[in-house]
Protein backbone atom coordinates (compact mmCIF):
# COMPACT_ATOMS: atom_id res chain seq x y z
CA UNK A 1 0.00 0.00 0.00
CA UNK A 2 2.54 2.25 0.85
CA UNK A 3 4.40 1.84 -2.45
CA UNK A 4 0.44 2.74 -4.00
CA UNK A 5 1.07 6.30 -2.33
CA UNK A 6 5.20 6.31 -2.93
CA UNK A 7 3.87 5.76 -6.86
CA UNK A 8 1.39 8.60 -6.86
CA UNK A 9 3.50 11.07 -5.00
CA UNK A 10 6.12 10.68 -7.54
CA UNK A 11 3.98 11.39 -10.55
CA UNK A 12 3.18 14.62 -9.18
CA UNK A 13 6.30 15.35 -7.62
CA UNK A 14 7.86 15.08 -11.33
CA UNK A 15 4.91 17.05 -13.30
CA UNK A 16 4.95 19.71 -9.89
CA UNK A 17 9.08 19.90 -10.87
CA UNK A 18 8.55 20.18 -14.53
CA UNK A 19 5.92 23.21 -14.42
CA UNK A 20 8.03 24.86 -11.26
CA UNK A 21 10.93 24.43 -14.30
CA UNK A 22 9.06 26.33 -16.64
CA UNK A 23 8.02 28.85 -14.29
CA UNK A 24 11.72 29.52 -13.61
CA UNK A 25 12.41 29.35 -17.16
CA UNK A 26 9.66 32.29 -18.24
CA UNK A 27 10.32 34.36 -15.45
CA UNK A 28 14.01 34.25 -16.08
CA UNK A 29 12.39 34.82 -19.65
CA UNK A 30 10.63 38.33 -18.78
CA UNK A 31 13.10 39.64 -16.70
CA UNK A 32 15.24 39.73 -19.72
CA UNK A 33 12.83 41.14 -21.69
CA UNK A 34 12.31 43.82 -19.67
CA UNK A 35 15.85 44.68 -19.26
CA UNK A 36 15.81 44.46 -23.45
CA UNK A 37 12.54 46.94 -23.80
CA UNK A 38 13.06 50.38 -22.27
CA UNK A 39 15.51 51.28 -24.22
CA UNK A 40 14.28 52.99 -27.28
CA UNK B 1 25.86 9.35 -62.50
CA UNK B 2 29.41 8.73 -62.90
CA UNK B 3 29.81 12.50 -62.03
CA UNK B 4 28.58 10.85 -58.49
CA UNK B 5 30.69 7.79 -58.29
CA UNK B 6 33.78 10.01 -59.35
CA UNK B 7 33.27 12.82 -56.40
CA UNK B 8 32.88 9.52 -54.14
CA UNK B 9 35.99 8.29 -55.42
CA UNK B 10 38.15 11.33 -55.03
CA UNK B 11 37.16 11.98 -51.84
CA UNK B 12 37.58 8.73 -50.63
CA UNK B 13 40.85 8.55 -52.37
CA UNK B 14 41.63 12.03 -50.59
CA UNK B 15 40.80 10.89 -47.22
CA UNK B 16 42.83 7.42 -47.62
CA UNK B 17 45.97 9.25 -48.86
CA UNK B 18 45.72 11.84 -45.98
CA UNK B 19 45.75 9.12 -43.04
CA UNK B 20 47.98 7.16 -45.11
CA UNK B 21 50.86 9.74 -44.75
CA UNK B 22 49.65 10.58 -41.15
CA UNK B 23 48.35 7.42 -40.02
CA UNK B 24 46.40 9.51 -37.35
CA UNK B 25 42.94 7.71 -37.00
CA UNK B 26 44.58 4.25 -37.39
CA UNK B 27 47.20 4.45 -34.59
CA UNK B 28 44.86 6.23 -31.97
CA UNK B 29 42.31 3.77 -32.88
CA UNK B 30 44.33 0.35 -32.42
CA UNK B 31 45.81 2.29 -29.43
CA UNK B 32 42.53 2.20 -27.99
CA UNK B 33 41.06 -0.89 -28.78
CA UNK B 34 43.78 -2.04 -27.11
CA UNK B 35 43.67 -0.14 -24.14
CA UNK B 36 40.09 -1.40 -24.06
CA UNK B 37 41.26 -5.08 -24.54
CA UNK B 38 43.50 -5.27 -21.42
CA UNK B 39 41.45 -3.15 -18.98
CA UNK B 40 38.19 -5.06 -19.75
CA UNK B 41 40.39 -8.23 -18.65
CA UNK B 42 40.86 -7.03 -15.31
CA UNK B 43 37.41 -6.50 -14.70
CA UNK B 44 36.39 -9.99 -14.72
CA UNK B 45 38.72 -13.27 -15.33
CA UNK B 46 38.54 -14.34 -18.71
CA UNK B 47 38.57 -17.94 -18.75
CA UNK B 48 37.88 -20.04 -21.85
CA UNK B 49 34.32 -20.87 -20.98
CA UNK B 50 33.13 -18.01 -19.80
CA UNK B 51 34.95 -15.77 -21.93
CA UNK B 52 32.79 -17.18 -24.84
CA UNK B 53 29.56 -16.04 -23.52
CA UNK B 54 30.25 -12.50 -23.11
CA UNK B 55 33.30 -11.95 -26.13
CA UNK B 56 30.76 -10.75 -28.66
CA UNK B 57 29.93 -7.92 -25.75
CA UNK B 58 33.44 -6.91 -25.33
CA UNK B 59 34.31 -7.04 -29.05
CA UNK B 60 31.76 -4.80 -29.94
CA UNK B 61 32.26 -2.07 -27.61
CA UNK B 62 36.08 -2.01 -28.11
CA UNK B 63 35.13 -1.42 -31.77
CA UNK B 64 32.30 0.97 -30.43
CA UNK B 65 34.86 3.25 -28.68
CA UNK B 66 37.75 2.46 -31.25
CA UNK B 67 35.20 3.75 -33.93
CA UNK B 68 34.34 6.96 -32.32
CA UNK B 69 37.55 8.23 -32.06
CA UNK B 70 37.67 7.75 -36.35
CA UNK B 71 34.42 9.30 -36.75
CA UNK B 72 35.64 12.38 -34.69
CA UNK B 73 38.01 12.88 -36.86
CA UNK B 74 35.92 12.60 -39.67
CA UNK B 75 35.09 16.29 -40.55
CA UNK B 76 37.61 17.94 -38.45
CA UNK B 77 39.74 17.90 -41.69
CA UNK B 78 37.34 19.44 -43.50
CA UNK B 79 36.66 22.29 -40.59
CA UNK B 80 40.15 24.07 -41.09
CA UNK B 81 40.27 26.01 -44.10
CA UNK B 82 36.56 25.78 -44.31
CA UNK B 83 36.45 23.21 -46.99
CA UNK B 84 33.45 22.10 -45.94
CA UNK B 85 32.11 25.43 -47.21
CA UNK B 86 33.80 25.55 -50.38
CA UNK B 87 31.90 21.90 -50.81
CA UNK B 88 28.80 24.00 -49.44
CA UNK B 89 28.94 26.50 -52.46
CA UNK B 90 30.45 23.89 -54.95
CA UNK B 91 27.49 22.72 -57.00
CA UNK B 92 29.02 18.92 -56.03
CA UNK B 93 25.45 17.02 -54.76
CA UNK B 94 25.71 16.14 -51.39
CA UNK B 95 25.41 12.82 -50.93
CA UNK B 96 29.29 11.87 -52.45
CA UNK B 97 30.95 13.15 -49.95
CA UNK B 98 28.90 11.46 -47.05
CA UNK B 99 29.45 7.93 -48.95
CA UNK B 100 33.07 8.76 -49.23
CA UNK B 101 33.66 9.56 -45.69
CA UNK B 102 31.43 6.78 -44.33
CA UNK B 103 33.47 4.36 -47.09
CA UNK B 104 36.72 6.10 -45.14
CA UNK B 105 35.60 5.37 -41.85
CA UNK B 106 34.01 1.80 -42.76
CA UNK B 107 37.77 1.06 -44.11
CA UNK B 108 39.60 2.38 -41.34
CA UNK B 109 36.99 0.68 -38.77
CA UNK B 110 37.36 -3.07 -40.90
CA UNK B 111 41.39 -2.51 -40.69
CA UNK B 112 40.93 -2.35 -36.76
CA UNK B 113 38.74 -5.80 -36.80
CA UNK B 114 41.31 -7.45 -39.22
CA UNK B 115 44.09 -6.58 -36.82
CA UNK B 116 42.47 -6.91 -33.34
CA UNK B 117 40.40 -9.74 -33.83
CA UNK B 118 43.65 -12.08 -33.81
CA UNK B 119 44.64 -10.19 -30.74
CA UNK B 120 41.32 -11.33 -28.74
CA UNK B 121 41.34 -14.39 -29.74
CA UNK B 122 44.78 -15.03 -28.32
CA UNK B 123 44.08 -12.63 -25.22
CA UNK B 124 40.53 -14.48 -25.06
CA UNK B 125 41.08 -18.30 -25.95
CA UNK B 126 38.03 -17.82 -28.39
CA UNK B 127 37.29 -20.54 -30.64
CA UNK B 128 34.19 -20.67 -32.28
CA UNK B 129 31.63 -23.60 -31.61
CA UNK B 130 29.31 -22.08 -34.38
CA UNK B 131 30.10 -22.09 -38.26
CA UNK B 132 33.10 -19.60 -37.95
CA UNK B 133 32.44 -18.15 -41.76
CA UNK B 134 28.93 -16.12 -40.19
CA UNK B 135 31.32 -13.94 -38.28
CA UNK B 136 32.44 -12.00 -41.41
CA UNK B 137 29.09 -10.47 -42.92
CA UNK B 138 28.50 -9.84 -38.83
CA UNK B 139 31.69 -8.11 -38.89
CA UNK B 140 31.00 -6.01 -42.38
CA UNK B 141 27.04 -5.32 -41.63
CA UNK B 142 28.02 -4.79 -37.59
CA UNK B 143 30.66 -1.51 -39.01
CA UNK B 144 28.36 -0.47 -41.54
CA UNK B 145 25.83 0.20 -38.92
CA UNK B 146 28.06 2.16 -36.75
CA UNK B 147 30.08 3.56 -39.44
CA UNK B 148 26.80 5.18 -41.62
CA UNK B 149 24.86 6.45 -38.08
CA UNK B 150 28.36 7.53 -36.87
CA UNK B 151 29.42 9.79 -39.89
CA UNK B 152 25.97 11.34 -40.08
CA UNK B 153 25.91 12.49 -36.35
CA UNK B 154 29.65 13.21 -36.64
CA UNK B 155 28.54 15.59 -39.54
CA UNK B 156 25.39 17.18 -36.93
CA UNK B 157 27.64 17.46 -34.01
CA UNK B 158 29.68 19.75 -36.09
CA UNK B 159 27.04 22.96 -35.48
CA UNK B 160 27.39 22.17 -31.46
CA UNK B 161 29.16 23.39 -28.76
CA UNK B 162 32.14 20.59 -27.78
CA UNK B 163 31.33 18.45 -30.34
CA UNK B 164 33.51 15.84 -29.09
CA UNK B 165 30.93 14.96 -26.63
CA UNK B 166 27.95 15.09 -28.69
CA UNK B 167 28.91 12.28 -31.10
CA UNK B 168 28.78 9.37 -28.47
CA UNK B 169 25.46 11.00 -27.11
CA UNK B 170 23.62 11.01 -30.02
CA UNK B 171 25.70 7.37 -31.75
CA UNK B 172 25.43 5.24 -28.59
CA UNK B 173 21.56 5.33 -28.00
CA UNK B 174 20.97 5.24 -31.51
CA UNK B 175 23.22 2.51 -32.24
CA UNK B 176 21.01 0.16 -29.44
CA UNK B 177 19.43 -2.15 -32.14
CA UNK B 178 21.96 -2.28 -34.18
CA UNK B 179 24.53 -3.38 -31.02
CA UNK B 180 22.02 -6.08 -29.74
CA UNK B 181 21.83 -7.59 -33.05
CA UNK B 182 26.06 -7.74 -33.46
CA UNK B 183 26.57 -8.84 -29.64
CA UNK B 184 23.84 -11.44 -29.91
CA UNK B 185 25.30 -12.81 -33.42
CA UNK B 186 28.76 -12.91 -32.60
CA UNK B 187 27.62 -14.66 -29.31
CA UNK B 188 25.79 -17.00 -30.54
CA UNK B 189 28.24 -18.24 -33.43
CA UNK B 190 30.61 -18.29 -30.68
CA UNK B 191 29.03 -20.57 -28.63
CA UNK B 192 27.40 -22.52 -31.62
CA UNK B 193 23.82 -22.73 -29.80
CA UNK B 194 21.64 -20.92 -31.92
CA UNK B 195 21.34 -19.64 -35.48
CA UNK B 196 22.67 -16.36 -35.70
CA UNK B 197 20.44 -15.51 -39.05
CA UNK B 198 17.84 -13.33 -37.23
CA UNK B 199 20.06 -11.09 -35.91
CA UNK B 200 22.16 -10.85 -39.45
CA UNK B 201 18.69 -10.46 -41.15
CA UNK B 202 17.96 -7.42 -38.49
CA UNK B 203 21.73 -5.91 -38.83
CA UNK B 204 21.07 -5.94 -42.77
CA UNK B 205 17.26 -3.83 -41.88
CA UNK B 206 19.46 -1.40 -40.08
CA UNK B 207 22.10 -1.26 -42.18
CA UNK B 208 19.04 -0.48 -44.85
CA UNK B 209 16.93 1.72 -43.46
CA UNK B 210 20.17 3.81 -41.86
CA UNK B 211 21.60 4.16 -45.13
CA UNK B 212 18.74 5.45 -46.84
CA UNK B 213 17.60 7.87 -44.06
CA UNK B 214 21.20 9.63 -44.11
CA UNK B 215 21.47 9.62 -47.86
CA UNK B 216 18.00 11.30 -47.76
CA UNK B 217 18.42 13.73 -44.97
CA UNK B 218 22.05 14.18 -45.15
CA UNK B 219 22.21 17.59 -47.77
CA UNK B 220 19.58 19.19 -45.82
CA UNK B 221 22.14 18.43 -42.37
CA UNK B 222 25.04 19.86 -44.43
CA UNK B 223 23.33 22.68 -45.76
CA UNK B 224 21.63 23.77 -42.06
CA UNK B 225 22.13 27.18 -41.42
CA UNK C 1 -6.41 29.83 -25.40
CA UNK C 2 -5.16 32.63 -22.98
CA UNK C 3 -8.29 33.56 -21.30
CA UNK C 4 -9.83 29.76 -21.53
CA UNK C 5 -6.64 28.69 -19.81
CA UNK C 6 -7.74 29.20 -16.10
CA UNK C 7 -11.20 27.42 -16.80
CA UNK C 8 -9.58 24.78 -18.78
CA UNK C 9 -6.93 24.08 -15.79
CA UNK C 10 -9.81 24.05 -13.49
CA UNK C 11 -11.61 21.38 -15.52
CA UNK C 12 -8.71 19.68 -15.92
CA UNK C 13 -7.91 19.41 -12.18
CA UNK C 14 -11.77 18.32 -11.33
CA UNK C 15 -11.04 15.46 -14.05
CA UNK C 16 -8.02 14.58 -12.45
CA UNK C 17 -9.22 14.41 -9.29
CA UNK C 18 -12.63 12.02 -10.80
CA UNK C 19 -9.79 10.14 -12.27
CA UNK C 20 -8.25 9.69 -8.88
CA UNK C 21 -11.78 8.93 -7.08
CA UNK C 22 -12.24 6.09 -9.62
CA UNK C 23 -8.95 4.52 -9.48
CA UNK C 24 -8.56 5.00 -5.46
CA UNK C 25 -12.05 3.77 -4.52
CA UNK C 26 -14.77 2.31 -7.31
CA UNK C 27 -12.09 0.25 -9.35
CA UNK C 28 -12.48 -2.80 -7.66
CA UNK C 29 -9.33 -4.54 -6.05
CA UNK C 30 -7.05 -7.32 -7.79
CA UNK C 31 -6.96 -10.53 -6.53
CA UNK C 32 -3.84 -11.51 -6.86
CA UNK C 33 -2.13 -7.77 -5.71
CA UNK C 34 -4.21 -6.48 -3.77
CA UNK C 35 -4.49 -2.47 -3.74
CA UNK C 36 -0.54 -1.80 -4.99
CA UNK C 37 -2.18 -2.93 -8.62
CA UNK C 38 -3.51 0.34 -8.64
CA UNK C 39 -0.47 2.41 -9.47
CA UNK C 40 -1.27 0.92 -13.21
CA UNK C 41 -4.08 3.54 -13.45
CA UNK C 42 -1.09 6.22 -13.41
CA UNK C 43 1.42 4.04 -14.85
CA UNK C 44 -0.58 2.78 -17.95
CA UNK C 45 -2.25 6.32 -18.85
CA UNK C 46 0.97 8.13 -18.89
CA UNK C 47 2.82 5.67 -21.39
CA UNK C 48 -0.04 6.51 -23.68
CA UNK C 49 0.32 9.92 -23.06
CA UNK C 50 3.62 9.72 -23.82
CA UNK C 51 3.42 8.16 -26.87
CA UNK C 52 1.14 10.47 -28.11
CA UNK C 53 3.56 13.26 -27.09
CA UNK C 54 6.30 11.79 -29.20
CA UNK C 55 4.20 11.38 -31.95
CA UNK C 56 3.42 14.53 -32.03
CA UNK C 57 7.08 15.07 -32.35
CA UNK C 58 7.54 13.19 -35.32
CA UNK C 59 4.90 14.70 -37.05
CA UNK C 60 5.48 17.89 -36.13
CA UNK C 61 9.68 17.48 -37.43
CA UNK C 62 8.29 16.31 -40.46
CA UNK C 63 6.27 19.22 -40.92
CA UNK C 64 8.83 20.83 -40.26
CA UNK C 65 11.51 19.79 -42.92
CA UNK C 66 8.83 19.94 -45.30
CA UNK C 67 7.53 23.62 -44.47
CA UNK C 68 10.32 24.74 -42.31
CA UNK C 69 7.44 26.73 -40.20
CA UNK C 70 9.32 27.62 -37.27
CA UNK C 71 5.73 27.00 -35.18
CA UNK C 72 5.97 23.40 -36.55
CA UNK C 73 9.65 23.39 -34.21
CA UNK C 74 7.79 24.66 -31.57
CA UNK C 75 5.71 22.38 -31.47
CA UNK C 76 8.36 19.47 -31.83
CA UNK C 77 10.39 21.03 -28.74
CA UNK C 78 7.30 21.34 -26.74
CA UNK C 79 5.86 17.54 -27.47
CA UNK C 80 9.39 16.03 -26.92
CA UNK C 81 9.75 18.16 -23.82
CA UNK C 82 5.93 17.15 -22.38
CA UNK C 83 6.55 13.50 -23.94
CA UNK C 84 10.03 13.08 -21.88
CA UNK C 85 8.25 14.40 -18.77
CA UNK C 86 5.74 11.25 -18.50
CA UNK C 87 8.66 9.01 -20.39
CA UNK C 88 9.77 9.94 -16.67
CA UNK C 89 6.61 8.83 -14.88
CA UNK C 90 6.51 5.33 -16.54
CA UNK C 91 9.84 4.41 -15.41
CA UNK C 92 9.59 6.17 -11.69
CA UNK C 93 6.22 4.65 -10.99
CA UNK C 94 6.98 1.21 -13.09
CA UNK C 95 9.55 -0.02 -10.41
CA UNK C 96 7.67 0.85 -7.73
CA UNK C 97 4.86 -1.30 -8.78
CA UNK C 98 7.03 -4.39 -9.78
CA UNK C 99 8.95 -3.77 -6.27
CA UNK C 100 5.68 -5.49 -4.37
CA UNK C 101 4.28 -7.50 -6.98
CA UNK C 102 7.33 -9.17 -8.46
CA UNK C 103 9.76 -8.63 -5.77
CA UNK C 104 12.42 -6.96 -7.77
CA UNK C 105 12.98 -3.23 -8.48
CA UNK C 106 13.93 -3.71 -12.12
CA UNK C 107 14.35 -6.69 -14.61
CA UNK C 108 15.72 -6.07 -18.01
CA UNK C 109 12.39 -7.36 -19.32
CA UNK C 110 11.52 -5.75 -23.39
CA UNK C 111 9.35 -3.65 -22.09
CA UNK C 112 11.13 -1.92 -19.22
CA UNK C 113 14.41 -1.75 -21.82
CA UNK C 114 12.90 -0.54 -24.61
CA UNK C 115 11.21 2.34 -22.25
CA UNK C 116 14.19 3.20 -21.06
CA UNK C 117 15.90 3.16 -24.78
CA UNK C 118 13.13 5.93 -26.05
CA UNK C 119 13.53 8.12 -23.15
CA UNK C 120 17.66 8.13 -23.73
CA UNK C 121 16.58 8.49 -27.53
CA UNK C 122 14.48 11.91 -26.59
CA UNK C 123 17.07 12.56 -23.85
CA UNK C 124 19.65 13.12 -26.34
CA UNK C 125 17.35 14.62 -28.71
CA UNK C 126 16.83 17.62 -26.01
CA UNK C 127 20.93 17.42 -25.44
CA UNK C 128 21.49 18.38 -29.38
CA UNK C 129 19.08 21.45 -28.99
CA UNK C 130 20.66 22.44 -25.96
CA UNK C 131 23.90 22.15 -27.51
CA UNK C 132 23.78 23.63 -31.00
CA UNK C 133 24.34 26.72 -31.52
CA UNK C 134 22.66 29.11 -33.61
CA UNK C 135 19.11 28.54 -36.67
CA UNK C 136 20.54 24.84 -37.56
CA UNK C 137 19.20 23.58 -34.09
CA UNK C 138 15.26 22.90 -35.51
CA UNK C 139 16.60 21.10 -38.64
CA UNK C 140 19.40 18.88 -36.88
CA UNK C 141 16.52 18.04 -34.16
CA UNK C 142 13.89 17.71 -36.85
CA UNK C 143 16.46 15.16 -38.92
CA UNK C 144 17.38 13.45 -35.16
CA UNK C 145 13.55 13.34 -34.54
CA UNK C 146 13.23 11.26 -38.05
CA UNK C 147 16.24 9.07 -37.07
CA UNK C 148 14.34 8.07 -33.42
CA UNK C 149 11.24 7.58 -35.16
CA UNK C 150 12.53 5.08 -37.63
CA UNK C 151 14.75 3.44 -34.59
CA UNK C 152 12.20 2.65 -32.26
CA UNK C 153 10.12 -0.02 -34.11
CA UNK C 154 13.92 -1.84 -34.35
CA UNK C 155 14.51 -1.19 -30.80
CA UNK C 156 11.49 -2.64 -30.11
CA UNK C 157 11.85 -5.56 -32.66
CA UNK C 158 15.67 -6.15 -31.58
CA UNK C 159 14.90 -6.06 -27.55
CA UNK C 160 11.54 -8.42 -28.21
CA UNK C 161 13.99 -11.08 -29.45
CA UNK C 162 17.04 -10.62 -27.38
CA UNK C 163 14.36 -11.29 -24.01
CA UNK C 164 12.27 -13.82 -24.93
CA UNK C 165 14.79 -15.89 -25.81
CA UNK C 166 15.94 -16.32 -22.28
CA UNK C 167 13.43 -17.33 -20.28
CA UNK C 168 11.46 -14.45 -18.55
CA UNK C 169 12.17 -13.68 -14.83
CA UNK C 170 8.77 -13.11 -14.20
CA UNK C 171 5.48 -11.81 -15.53
CA UNK C 172 3.00 -10.68 -13.91
CA UNK C 173 -0.86 -10.38 -14.48
CA UNK C 174 -1.49 -11.24 -17.64
CA UNK C 175 -5.13 -12.76 -18.84
CA UNK C 176 -8.28 -10.79 -19.56
CA UNK C 177 -8.93 -7.18 -18.59
CA UNK C 178 -11.78 -6.58 -16.73
CA UNK C 179 -14.13 -4.08 -18.39
CA UNK C 180 -14.58 -1.94 -14.79
CA UNK C 181 -11.11 -1.66 -15.71
CA UNK C 182 -11.14 -0.66 -18.45
CA UNK C 183 -13.46 2.42 -17.76
CA UNK C 184 -10.97 3.57 -14.80
CA UNK C 185 -8.10 3.60 -17.25
CA UNK C 186 -9.99 5.93 -19.97
CA UNK C 187 -11.11 8.22 -17.72
CA UNK C 188 -7.85 8.30 -16.12
CA UNK C 189 -5.96 8.55 -19.44
CA UNK C 190 -8.49 11.79 -20.28
CA UNK C 191 -7.44 13.08 -17.07
CA UNK C 192 -3.23 13.29 -18.37
CA UNK C 193 -4.14 13.84 -21.94
CA UNK C 194 -5.93 16.88 -20.74
CA UNK C 195 -3.15 17.76 -18.33
CA UNK C 196 -0.41 16.66 -20.86
CA UNK C 197 -2.27 19.40 -23.36
CA UNK C 198 -2.26 21.84 -21.18
CA UNK C 199 1.48 21.78 -20.07
CA UNK C 200 2.39 21.32 -23.68
CA UNK C 201 0.43 24.81 -24.29
CA UNK C 202 2.54 26.32 -21.46
CA UNK C 203 6.07 24.94 -23.12
CA UNK C 204 4.43 26.00 -26.30
CA UNK C 205 3.72 29.62 -25.26
CA UNK C 206 7.36 29.99 -23.65
CA UNK C 207 9.39 28.58 -26.60
CA UNK C 208 7.17 31.09 -28.72
CA UNK C 209 8.25 33.62 -26.34
CA UNK C 210 11.95 32.62 -26.45
CA UNK C 211 12.16 33.69 -30.07
CA UNK C 212 10.56 36.80 -29.06
CA UNK C 213 12.97 37.73 -26.55
CA UNK C 214 15.93 35.97 -28.80
CA UNK C 215 14.90 38.33 -31.85
CA UNK C 216 14.79 41.42 -29.73
CA UNK C 217 18.17 40.69 -28.47
CA UNK C 218 19.66 40.11 -32.13
CA UNK C 219 17.34 43.52 -33.24
CA UNK C 220 19.05 45.13 -30.44
CA UNK C 221 22.34 44.76 -31.36
CA UNK C 222 21.74 45.81 -34.94
CA UNK C 223 20.57 48.52 -33.80
CA UNK C 224 23.21 49.15 -31.45
CA UNK C 225 26.12 52.31 -32.24
CA UNK C 226 29.06 50.58 -33.62
CA UNK C 227 31.26 50.86 -30.75
CA UNK C 228 35.10 50.94 -32.78
CA UNK C 229 34.58 54.76 -34.10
Amino acid sequence: MNYLYAAYAATWIIHGSYLCSLAIRYRRLKREMKDLKPRP
Amino acid sequence: MSSFWAITSATLAKDLRLEWRSKDAINSMLFFALLVVVIFSFSFDPTAEESRHIAGGLVWVAFLFAAVVALNQTWAREMRNAVLDAYRVSPAPANPLFLAKAFGNFIFVSIIQALMTPLFTVFYNLRPLGPAWQLIPVAILGSWALVVNGTFFAAMSLHTRSREIMLPILLFPFSIPALVAMVQATNTILTGQDSAKFWIVLLLTYDVVFTVACLLLFETVLDAE
Amino acid sequence: MKKAFPILAILTAALLGYAFYEAMFVAPTDQMQGDVYRIIYYHVPSGWTMFVFFFTNFIASIVYLIRRNPKADAVAVAAAEVGLVFCTVVLVTGPLWARPVWGIWWTWDWRLTSTLVLWLIYASYLILRRFSTGGQTPVLAAALAVFGALDMPLVYFSIWFFRTQHPQPVVGGGGSIDPSMLRVWMISWAAFLCFGWLVFWLRYRLEIFKREVEETHSLEAMLEEPRFR
